[in-house]
C-alpha cells in the first residue's frame, strides 16, 4: 500500500499499550478521528486522553512491535471522486484493486447529514419484475431496505437481478465479508449485462481483515453522494453483509472496553448503523440514493440484535423463504414489508393495487391457519381447500423470485385467481374495484 | 465574566475539559474548534474536570481547545413564531440553514425578529401580575398568541405601562413591569426557558375529565386517550407506531400538535413536511401545518441532541398549554432518547442498570410524563397537554427496562402487536393487552355517557367482553377442531371477528375510513353490538364464517362509505336483508 507521508508529518515510534484492535502511544497535536499509518496498516484515533493516543487498526494489530513506526495524517479518512470511479472496484481504503490511479476530488468519507427540510420525499416507483417485490412490497428511490435472508439463501443473486432491473444510473456495491466466489459472481453478472461502466465496487472478502469493514459502507456511500448531488444521478447501493459488518463493529467496542449491549453488540449499535442507511435519500433536483441491503440471520432469528435494529432503522424489510410446498424460494408476503410502497401503489400504479395486495395477503394468511389445522389433523372446510388451493397458486405464479412481469399483470393475475377460487365477499375488496376488474363477476 | 476551560480528553461525543472558574450541572459550553463554535452541555463535574457530551461530531477536535462556558442551561426562545416551523432538537431553525448537508456548527434564529406582529393588549396598567399572566396577544396563524410575563418572574409585579395596539417586532419592549422592590423589567415578545425544568405557571392540574377525540375508534371507543392525559405505543418494528402517530397527528381534536421526531427516520418527517401542507385539519378546515410544529433530530443527526429534542418539545407544549390551548404533544420514539442516556452513560463509566440503561431511567421518564396534563391557568382558563409517547423495544418483547418504566406512568397502554401487524389487521393494538386506565375514572364515563350516549360505557364493557370470549372460543376451536366444539363456540369466535374488522381495524390510508367522528362511532358501535346481540342459529358450524363474512362485508362498505351517505345506506340496507335471513330461519325452526 502506497501511502504519501509528507514532510511535516510527524513520526512516533513507542507503542505504551497494545490490544487486539488498537495501540495506544504518547503524541500531541492529533485531531479526533484523525487517521494513521501503524507499521504500515492504516489506523484511526477513537480515543484521546491528554498525551495518550488511542488508534483502532484496521487490519488488526498481529505481529506491531511496541517500537512500530506510527504516522499521523492529519486527516480523517478520504475517497477520491470523479466519473473515474464508474466501471471500477476497489478495497476498504479506497485503493483500485486492479492497480492505477484514480483522478478526482478527495472527500472526508462518514461526512454530514441532509438537512431534512432539502429531502424530497421518495415517490418514484422501482419496478423489478418480481411481484413478491413489486405487488407486495413496491420498492422507492431514496428508500432503505434490507433483505433478511438465512446464509443459505440466494439473497446476492437476488439483489444482483434487482439490481439490474431497477434502472439505475450507477449501482455502488459495497461487499463486507464478500466471499470471493460471490464477489466475481456480482462482477460476472454485471458484465454479461453490459452493465459495468455502471458498477462502482467497494470490497472486503473473507480473505482480508474484518476490521477493515468498517470503512466499506461509508466508502461507498461517499461514492454515491458524489453522483446523486453533483451528477443528479440515480445511485443503488447495495450493502451486503450487514451482519458481518457489526460483526467488525463488535471486535472493535469489545476490544476497547466497552459495556457490550444485547448480543455483544455495542451500546450504540443502532445509531452506527442509521447514520448509514440513512444516506438514502431522494433530492428535489432528480437524484437519489437508494439502499438495498443484505442482513444474514442465524436460524432465521429476527430478535438477534442486528436485525432488530436493523428493522428500527430501514423502510421494511424483504424475507426470503423456501415455500417447501412449490419448492421454490418466495418473498414471504407476513414478514416482507416495504414502508415506502404506499407512496406509489395506488398512485403510480393501478388504483386497485393496494386493495388486491392487501386481498391476496390476507387470504393466503386463511390458508397458513387452514394448514396449521390439516397439520393438526382437523377436517377441513370448504373454503379451508379453496384458500389452500389458492396459496399454492398464488405463491408459484406471484410470491416466487423467478416471477417476471408487468404490474398490471400480477395484478390481473391476482383477479384470475380470485375469480377461480372464491366469490367477491370472501375477497372484500371495494365494490367499486370489484365492478371495474373481477372478470365473469356476476 | 464567562468561565473558559481546555479541552484535555476525547472519546467520540464525551468531552473533558479542565477549568479553573466554576461551571454548573446542565450548563451549555461552545468548543471553539477553528471557525466553528460546537455546542456541549455539562453532564458531570469532577474536581476542575468538567465532562460534557458535545452536540455535534467532534471530528478533528483536539486536545487544548478552548472551551466557553455559557452560565445558562440550555434554553428554548419562546415567541411568536414557532407555529408551523421544522426545528431541530436544540430548536435550529432547519429552514433558516444553507446547503444541503447540515454544517457542524451552525446556529439558527427559531423565531423571525423581522417579523412585525399585531399587538392586542390584554392587561391593563396598574394590573397586578405574575409569572404567566397575560399581558395582551398577537395573532400567530390562526392562534391567539398570548404575550405573557416571562416564566422567570418570580413573585409579583404591577403592569407599569403597556403598548397600545399595533405592529411590533417579537424583540420590542411591550411592557414595563414593576416588581415588588420597584424595580423596573421590560418585557419583549420573546422569552427563554431552560427545557429540562418543567413550567409551572398555573394554579393547578386536576385529574383528567374530558376524552381527546382522536378519530381512531379503537382507541376512542375501546380505550380512550384523556385530554391532558398520557399515553404509550410500544411494539416491534414495522407494527405501526409511526402511522398511528401521524394518524393521530393528522385527527385529534387538539389546537396545536407538537411532534418530536426523536430519532427516527429522516423520510417520515420529510412526510410530515410534504404533506400537512396540503391536508386540511377535518374540524378547523385549514391546513394541517398550521397547527403543527416539527422537532425533528432524526436518527443520522446528532446523538446528543436526541435527548434536548424531547425536553425542546415539552418545553413549547407547556409554552402554549399557558396560553389556554389544547395541546398534542407526540415523540417518536421515547426508546432512542433512553438509547442517546445509554450510550453517553456508558462512555462515562457509569455503573450500568438493566440492559445497560442508566440507573435512574426509571425516574428521568416519569419526571418527563409527569410534565403533560390539564392544567387551569392564573386567570381561570385551561390548558392541556396529551402526551403520547412510542416505544421501540428490543426484540419486540415488552419485558425491557424502557417499556417497563414508562408502563408504570402512562395511563393508556396501546400495545400493537406482531402477530396482528402480520396479518394486516391495522392499527395493530392489541384490543385485549392494551388499556385505558380513564375508562375507569368517574368523571371521564359520565363524560362519555353525557356526551356520546348514553349506556356508552356499557356498550363498550360489552364490545371488550365479545372480544374476550371470542378469543376463548378460538383457542378451544384450535385446540378441539371445528367439529369438536358446539356451534355456538363458532358464533362467539365470529361475532368477536366482526368487531374486530368493523370497529378495531380502520384503513388509515383510506380517505373516509381514516377518521371517524364521535357520532359515527356511536352509530357503528350500536349497529355492531345489535348484530352481535342476535339470536343465531346455525345448522352447521360451516354455514357461519361465510354469514358472518358478509355481514362483515356490508359493514366495511360502510365504513369506506361517507357517514349517512346514500352509498352508506345502501350497505345498511344490506346488512338488514342478510339478517333477515336469520330471522326467517329462526320462523321456520320455531314452526317446526
Ligand atoms: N393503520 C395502518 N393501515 C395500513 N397500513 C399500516 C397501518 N399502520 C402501519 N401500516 C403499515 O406498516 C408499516 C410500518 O408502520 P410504521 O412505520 O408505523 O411502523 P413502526 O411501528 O413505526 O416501525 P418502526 O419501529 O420501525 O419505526 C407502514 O409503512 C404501513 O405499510
Ligand atoms: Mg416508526
Amino acid at each position: 500500500m502506497e501511502k504519501d507521508t509528507k514532510a511535516f508529518q510527524r513520526v512516533y515510534t513507542k507503542l505504551s499499550q497494545l490490544t487486539k484492535a488498537t495501540v495506544s502511544l504518547n503524541a500531541k497535536g492529533i485531531g479526533y478521528d484523525e487517521l494513521a499509518i501503524v507499521d504500515g496498516r492504516l489506523a484511526q484515533v477513537v480515543k484521546i486522553m491528554g498525551d495518550i493516543v488511542t488508534l483502532q487498526i484496521f487490519g488488526g494489530t498481529e505481529g506491531i512491535a511496541t517500537n512500530a513506526e506510527v504516522i499521523f495524517a492529519g486527516k480523517s479518512p478520504t475517497l477520491k471522486v470523479g466519473e473515474d470511479l464508474a466501471g471500477r472496484f476497489f478495497n476498504a481504503y479506497g485503493e483500485p484493486i486492479e492497480g492505477g490511479e484514480i483522478m478526482g476530488d478527495e472527500r472526508e468519507i462518514g461526512g454530514p447529514s441532509v438537512n431534512p427540510v432539502r429531502r424530497k420525499q421518495p415517490s418514484e416507483f422501482i419496478p423489478t419484475g418480481i411481484a413478491g417485490i413489486d405487488l407486495n412490497n413496491a420498492l422507492v428511490t431514496g428508500q432503505k431496505i434490507p433483505f433478511f435472508a438465512d446464509p443459505d439463501q440466494p439473497y446476492n443473486q437476488v439483489m444482483a437481478m434487482v439490481a439490474l432491473r431497477a434502472k439505475a444510473d450507477k449501482i455502488i456495491l459495497a461487499g463486507m465479508g464478500l466471499t470471493r466466489d460471490d464477489y466475481l459472481y456480482f462482477k460476472n453478472v454485471f458484465d454479461n449485462a453490459g452493465a459495468l461502466d455502471r458498477i462502482v465496487g467497494f470490497i472486503n472478502t473473507t480473505e482480508d481483515p474484518p476490521v477493515e469493514r468498517l470503512l466499506v459502507p461509508d466508502m461507498a456511500l461517499s461514492a454515491a453522494e458524489y453522483f446523486a448531488v453533483e451528477k443528479n444521478e440515480k445511485v443503488l447501493v447495495l450493502l451486503t453483509d450487514m451482519t458481518l459488518y457489526s460483526d467488525a463493529l463488535s471486535i472493535v467496542s469489545n476490544r476497547m472496553d466497552q459495556i457490550p449491549s444485547k448480543d455483544s453488540m455495542p451500546g450504540s449499535l443502532y445509531s452506527d448503523l442509521a447514520r448509514l442507511y440513512e444516506k438514502a435519500v431522494q433530492f428535489p433536483d432528480g437524484g437519489s440514493i437508494t439502499i438495498i441491503a443484505v442482513t444474514t440471520l442465524s436460524g432465521g432469528d429476527i430478535t438477534h440484535a442486528v436485525p432488530d435494529n436493523t428493522g428500527y432503522i430501514t423502510e421494511g424489510q424483504l424475507f426470503l423463504r423456501k415455500d417447501s410446498d412449490i419448492g421454490k424460494v418466495i418473498v414471504d408476503p407476513f414478514r416482507s414489508l416495504s414502508r415506502l410502497k404506499q407512496l406509489v401503489i395506488g398512485k403510480k400504479t393501478r388504483e386497485d393495487h393496494p386493495q388486491v395486495m392487501n386481498a391476496a395477503v390476507r387470504l393466503y394468511a386463511d390458508a397458513a391457519n387452514a394448514k396449521t389445522k390439516q397439520e393438526n389433523g382437523f377436517d377441513l372446510t370448504d373454503y379451508d381447500e379453496r384458500s389452500l388451493e389458492f396459496a399454492k397458486e398464488y405463491s408459484s405464479k406471484l410470491l416466487a423470485i423467478d416471477v417476471n412481469i408487468e404490474t398490471d399483470q400480477m395484478l390481473e393475475t391476482a383477479y384470475g385467481l380470485f375469480g377461480k377460487y372464491f366469490k367477491p365477499a370472501e375477497v372484500g375488496i371495494r365494490q367499486e374495484f370489484v365492478d371495474k376488474y373481477w372478470k365473469n363477476n356476476k | 465574566m464567562n468561565t473558559i476551560g481546555n479541552v484535555t480528553g476525547i472519546i467520540a461525543n464525551l468531552v473533558i475539559v479542565e477549568t479553573e472558574g466554576t461551571t454548573a450541572q446542565n450548563e451549555i459550553c461552545f468548543i471553539k474548534h477553528g471557525d466553528t463554535r460546537l455546542m456541549a452541555e455539562v453532564i458531570k463535574v469532577v474536581g476542575n474536570k468538567s465532562y460534557i457530551q458535545v452536540f455535534e461530531s467532534t471530528r478533528g477536535l483536539k486536545i487544548g481547545t478552548e472551551v466557553e462556558f455559557m452560565g445558562h442551561m440550555l434554553e428554548v426562545t419562546l415567541g411568536p413564531g414557532i407555529l408551523s416551523k421544522n426545528f431541530d432538537g436544540l430548536q435550529n431553525d432547519l429552514n433558516k440553514m444553507d446547503g444541503v448537508f447540515l454544517k457542524r456548527g451552525e446556529y439558527t434564529d427559531p423565531l423571525d425578529m423581522d417579523k412585525k406582529y399585531e399587538f392586542k393588549p390584554l392587561a391593563k396598567e396598574g394590573d397586578k401580575v405574575e409569572a404567566g399572566s397575560w399581558l395582551g396577544e398577537v395573532r400567530e396563524n390562526w392562534i391567539p398568541h398570548k404575550i405573557m410575563v416571562p416564566f422567570k418572574f418570580k413573585g409579583g409585579y404591577t403592569v407599569k405601562s403597556l403598548k397600545k395596539k399595533g405592529e411590533y417586532t417579537p424583540d420590542e419592549a411591550i411592557a414595563v413591569l414593576i416588581d415588588s422592590d420597584g424595580k423596573e423589567h421590560k418585557v419583549t415578545m420573546v422569552q427563554k426557558w431552560p427545557v429540562k425544568v418543567p413550567i409551572r405557571a398555573y394554579k393547578d392540574k386536576p385529574r383528567p375529565f374530558k376524552i381527546m377525540e382522536t378519530g381512531i375508534r379503537v382507541m376512542d371507543t375501546l380505550n380512550p386517550m384523556a385530554e391532558g392525559g398520557t399515553g404509550f405505543i410500544p411494539g416491534p418494528f414495522g407494527s405501526g407506531k409511526t402511522v398511528l402517530q401521524h394518524n393521530l397527528s393528522k385527527n385529534a381534536e387538539a389546537d396545536l400538535v407538537v411532534i418530536a421526531a426523536c430519532g427516527e427516520r429522516a423520510n417520515e418527517v420529510v412526510e410530515i413536511f410534504t404533506e400537512f401542507p396540503e391536508l386540511e385539519d377535518p374540524r378547523s378546515g385549514r391546513k394541517l401545518m398550521e397547527r403543527t410544529t416539527i422537532i425533528a433530530n432524526t436518527s443520522n443527526m446528532p446523538v446528543a441532541a436526541r435527548e434536548a429534542s424531547v425536553y425542546t418539545a415539552m418545553t413549547i407544549s407547556e409554552y402554549y398549554r399557558a396560553m389556554g390551548l389544547k395541546v398534542l404533544l407526540l415523540a417518536d420514539s421515547t426508546s432512542r432518547w433512553a438509547q442517546a442516556l445509554r450510550e453517553m452513560s456508558n462512555r462515562m463509566e457509569e455503573l450500568p442498570g438493566p440492559d445497560g440503561f442508566p440507573m435512574d431511567l426509571s425516574a428521568i421518564i416519569a419526571n418527563f410524563y409527569a410534565r403533560a396534563g390539564f392544567v387551569y391557568l392564573p386567570d381561570g382558563e385551561s390548558g392541556s397537554i396529551t402526551f403520547i409517547g412510542t416505544v421501540s423495544p428490543a426484540g419486540g418483547n415488552l419485558k425491557e427496562p424502557v417499556t417497563e418504566s414508562t408502563k408504570k406512568v402512562a395511563r393508556c397502554f396501546y400495545a400493537l402487536s406482531q402477530q396482528r401487524a402480520d396479518s394486516k389487521r391495522y392499527p395493530a393494538i392489541d384490543p385485549i393487552e392494551s388499556y385505558s386506565k380513564y375508562l375507569e375514572y368517574p368523571e371521564i364515563a359520565e363524560y362519555l355517557n353525557k356526551n356520546i350516549s348514553e349506556n356508552w360505557t356499557e356498550s363498550v364493557l360489552k364490545a371488550k367482553d365479545i372480544l374476550l370470549r371470542g378469543k376463548e372460543a378460538y383457542e378451544q376451536i384450535n385446540i378441539l377442531g371445528d367439529d369438536g366444539v358446539p356451534v355456538d363456540y363458532h358464533i362467539r369466535y365470529w361475532k368477536s371477528e366482526l368487531i374486530d374488522f368493523v370497529i378495531l381495524q380502520q384503513d388509515a390510508f383510506d380517505k373516509v375510513d381514516a377518521s371517524s367522528s364521535l357520532e359515527r362511532q356511536d352509530y357503528m358501535l350500536r349497529k355492531t353490538l345489535e348484530v352481535t346481540d342476535f339470536d343465531f342459529s346455525f345448522e352447521s358450524f360451516e354455514d357461519v364464517g361465510p354469514y358472518f363474512k358478509r355481514m362483515i362485508n356490508a359493514l366495511k362498505q360502510m365504513n369506506y362509505s361517507e357517514f349517512d351517505s346514500d352509498k352508506f345506506k345502501k350497505n345498511e340496507k344490506e346488512l338488514e336483508a342478510i339478517l333477515k335471513e336469520q330471522e326467517k330461519e329462526k320462523v321456520k325452526e320455531e314452526a317446526q
